[in-house]
């Protein structure tokens, strides 16, 4: 853990009378895994909406690598280097995997070429090794909106890796992934994630992925962060347990005295 | 100034009160259209066919009564009933036969269904009516003119045209209104109009609904169709124009609209036959200047609700 | 069907070839069959986008009265061509910038409007347009070779038939460039482009100011072939007719517009021959069958009997 990377400062936005932000102020460090975690409607998404561009804070400022962002267009900060996936995995649906993977790696480089193709080598190959690092080579041939849950909320993150950023951030990468499968992918998430360098945030209700993977946790509370810290002293706090994971866990995983 | 208007005042109020008309007709049209498309989402083309017949089967009703030497007031009534007629008989069928199978395609082919039906339409309208116009406008002259007193001078001007029109548009903005609000059947169908899918989960019999609605709306195309054929001579191509118009005011007004389809149509209106009076050349164009201009400002319409979409 | 697509397209032109030798006023439906696919490959470009334009007539009628209006000072077919392309080319970037902001049912009929303010324009002003008498074209010199008429239609045709085989190459290309797959994702998810770094609405505005390209191109065709141009070329009832040749093709592969056009003038000619007043509602119905039987258009139909897939 080295530098800041993205520092948010005071960011407020308030949707009618809900407040999804109310002062965040959070410094991601460059090389970490953070995980943010809290209740439902507590702001999460809401903060990558605004860091990528999709939302304007009222108040408050963004800035990444030292240069201020708030404001900016998603498309001109993904040129900076920041990309997302998304909690709805937003896959272009008549295109196979294979094309929607090579249509990231052609953006990443300029798309303002009317007569070569998207089929050219390089791009394919380009998306092959993605997918395969991913596990997902054996359905590169399927149409997107073929796919099941896991598989699209992976071939989401991978068209986001495929832009080569420097800082991810995703949006529950591991809801609709099988609960058999989940630790699986996580493992390999992080270790394409380690292996390309990338900086990652994201947003998580699984207190296990949590707990192995982040290098620290935001707790977010009502559009404010409540705690922050390494995963086994944030989880440990009782008031966290109480408002957060209590609630995340309850009716999925009882506490089953044999666990 | 006061020069200008010692000069045009008259023409000037001929054109609001000819404007206020018109835009009576027009919102009664273009309501029809955007409540079909708030429901059904679907663009009817032949929306224009259906207030072409409307007022081909109203002139053809009103001959006929008077033809059977009934008094001149029956063709008032005529009107109507006509309209309900076209509503009751053409609506379900269309909606029954084409537009049903067509509810899970996509935009585009909806749209060709509509046009596709329109180019039908036109046609059958020509066989059964002729291209030699027609013309009968009883419950017109038999209502009488009424002189308006405007800037010192006096406008003579028909009191169909003065109250019938712009009545049957307010009686139907505000029974829209009310319907829609208030009633159980109107709000099933606004909750079908802003969340399909939720409504249908619901239990909401969405396929009655749809069948209502586009039966309804059908019917208020006719309407304005059946109420238009006393003022003018029935001739080929007033569906083509209708629709076009209707278009620009569903657009302006935001989808789903019905105050803004009525402000609208007004604007339209008013602006069309200042246009007439002054600028005949640019009549044809002024609604969609105005429509430009205000989506310039507005992209959803003037009414319309911006969509932001989860991600 | 990708691979065999060039074979088709050679055997579509050869037959074409064949018809016009054979019968004179074949080759004339042709041209303007050519003409009219030239234009609808635009169509489909925007339909590969997801949207809908009721207004491209305005390119055609744009490029046809270019050739109307320069023939006096630019006689010679190949020169006007290339003018009425730039034209319609800056006029579609012009409306482009305006209208790639909106999308779906606002997208349509803001083209709808351009190309019904366009048509007002040609029909009033009488003193420049002649209104809807239009605008004689005579015979005029191809390349700097002066011809006499069968010579003149004969080129005109060959030059058609080369466009259309250069565009369907030069388009088929594009469509399968990154930024022909992008325009695709707008359709399915214009958001995800941006957070790709792709401006999606400049990606819609190359897709677009191509379109207008090929709709003058094929206008300054339709112009050279029936040598005759009125507003009626820019009236909205045309720009359905370019949709419809659009889907009655399918919109697969870039032969699509061609096989759609080729069958729409056929019918529509064999149609207005035998049932003089009842053409519009044969093609009508003929659509509806297309769409209700045969979803993919002729080209998917075309697909099947082929053995493969529509794409």
């Amino acid at each position: 853990m080295s530098e800041v990377l993205l520092q948010a400062a005071g960011l407020r936005l308030a949707f009618g009378g809900v407040r999804a932000a109310d002062g965040i102020d959070l410094a991601v460090m460059g090389g970490e895994f953070l995980a943010i975690i809290g209740p439902n409607g507590a702001g999460k998404t809401t903060f990558i909406n605004m860091t990528t561009g999709y939302l304007r804070p009222q108040s408050g400022e963004i800035t990444y690598e030292g240069r201020r962002i708030t404001g900016m267009a998603p498309r001109a900060i993904v040129k900076l280097g920041i990309a997302r996936s998304f909690q709805l995995p937003q896959l272009f649906l008549e295109h196979t995997v294979e094309q929607n993977l090579a249509l990231a790696v052609a953006s990443r480089e300029g798309i303002w070429s009317p007569l070569a193709p998207l089929r050219r080598p390089r791009y394919r190959e380009e998306a092959h090794d993605l997918l395969e690092r991913f596990g997902l080579a054996a359905i590169a041939g399927t149409r997107a909106d073929a796919l099941n849950e896991g598989a699209r909320k992976l071939a989401d993150i991978a068209m986001a890796v495929a832009l080569r950023p420097r800082l991810l951030l995703m949006d529950e990468p591991t809801s609709g992934v099988a609960a058999s499968e989940k630790m699986a992918v996580v493992e390999t998430l992080a270790r394409v994630l380690r292996e390309a360098k990338v900086t990652a945030v994201f947003v998580e209700h699984d207190m296990d992925v949590v707990e192995r993977f982040a290098d620290r946790v935001a707790v977010w509370s009502q559009g404010r962060i409540a705690a922050l810290g390494p995963p086994q002293e944030v989880l440990a706090d009782p008031a966290v347990q109480r408002d957060v994971i209590g609630i995340e866990r309850h009716p999925a995983t009882p506490e089953a005295p044999h666990a | 100034m006061a020069e200008w208007f010692q000069d045009n005042g008259l023409l000037l109020g001929l054109a609001l009160l000819d404007g206020l008309s018109s835009a009576g007709l027009i919102f009664l049209v273009a309501v029809g259209l955007n409540l079909v498309f708030g429901v059904l989402r679907i663009v009817n083309v032949a929306h224009g066919s259906l207030y072409a017949i409307g007022a081909y089967s109203a002139a053809s009703i009103g001959i006929f009564l008077a033809s059977l030497g009934l008094p001149g007031w029956a063709s008032i009534p005529a009107l109507v009933v006509s309209a309900a007629l076209v509503g009751a008989v053409l609506g379900p069928l269309i909606e029954r036969f084409l537009l049903r199978r067509i509810y899970a395609q996509e935009e585009v082919v909806q749209l060709l269904v509509t046009f596709a039906l329109f180019m039908v339409l036109e046609d059958v309208q020509k066989l059964v009516w002729g291209v030699q116009p027609i013309h009968h406008d009883t419950a017109m002259t038999l209502l009488g003119t009424i002189d308006i007193p405007f800037a010192g001078d006096v406008i003579p001007f028909t009191n169909y045209q003065l109250f019938v029109l712009p009545g049957f548009a307010v009686v139907t903005l505000v029974g829209l209104a009310w319907f829609l609000r208030r009633t159980l059947t109107g709000r099933v169908i606004v909750a079908v109009t802003t969340d399909r899918e939720a409504a249908t989960a619901m239990g909401i019999d969405a396929s009655r609904i749809y069948l209502l609605t586009f039966s309804f709306g059908a019917a208020l195309a006719a309407l304005g169709g059946a109420l238009s054929s006393p003022t003018a001579a029935l001739v080929p191509g007033i569906g083509a124009q209708t629709i076009v118009l209707s278009f620009a005011v569903v657009a302006t007004a935001g989808l789903g609209q019905i105050e803004g389809a009525a402000l609208t149509s007004l604007m339209m209106g008013l602006g069309r036959s200042i246009a007439v009076y002054f600028e005949p050349e640019l009549e044809v164009v002024v609604p969609y200047i105005i429509m430009v201009l205000v989506l310039l400002v507005r992209p959803q319409g003037l009414f319309g609700v911006t969509e932001t979409r989860r991600v | 069907m990708r691979k065999i697509e060039p074979i088709l397209a050679v055997l579509l032109a050869a037959a074409m070839i064949a018809a016009a030798i054979a019968a004179p006023w074949l080759r004339f439906v042709l041209t303007i069959a050519l003409a009219k696919g030239i234009a609808v490959l635009g169509i489909m470009l925007l339909l590969r986008a997801g949207q809908v334009s009721f207004g491209h007539a305005l390119y055609v009628a744009f490029g046809a009265y270019v050739v109307a209006f320069l023939a006096p000072r630019l006689n010679d077919a190949v020169l006007l061509l290339a003018a009425a392309a730039v034209g319609a080319g800056l006029l579609g970037l012009l409306i482009g910038l305006f209208v790639a902001r909106y999308r779906q049912i606002f997208f349509g009929m803001l083209n709808l409007a351009m190309c019904m303010v366009f048509y007002s324009l040609l029909e009033k002003l009488y003193h420049i347009t002649r209104g809807s008498d239009g605008i004689r074209v005579e015979v005029m010199p191809v390349a700097g070779q002066a011809l006499d008429r069968v010579a003149y239609e004969w080129a005109i045709f060959g030059i058609a038939l080369a466009l259309a085989l250069g565009l369907g190459i030069l388009l088929r290309l594009y469509l399968s460039s990154p930024m022909g797959e992008a325009l695709a994702g707008i359709k399915t998810r214009e958001t995800r482009l941006e957070f790709m770094g792709v401006p999606a609405r400049g990606v819609l505005l190359s897709a677009y100011v191509i379109s207008a390209v090929v709709g003058g191109i094929g206008g300054a065709l339709i112009a050279m072939t029936s040598r005759h141009v009125t507003p009626l070329l820019s009236y909205w009832t045309a720009s359905g007719e370019l949709v419809f040749i659009a889907i009655l093709g399918g919109a697969g592969g870039v032969l699509g517009p061609f096989l759609g056009a080729a069958a729409y003038e056929l019918i529509r000619v064999y149609a207005a021959a035998s049932f003089a007043d009842a053409w519009q509602m044969i093609l009508g119905a003929a659509l509806l069958l297309v769409i209700l039987f045969a979803p993919g258009g002729l080209w998917g139909m075309a697909g099947r009997l082929a053995g493969g897939r529509g794409r």
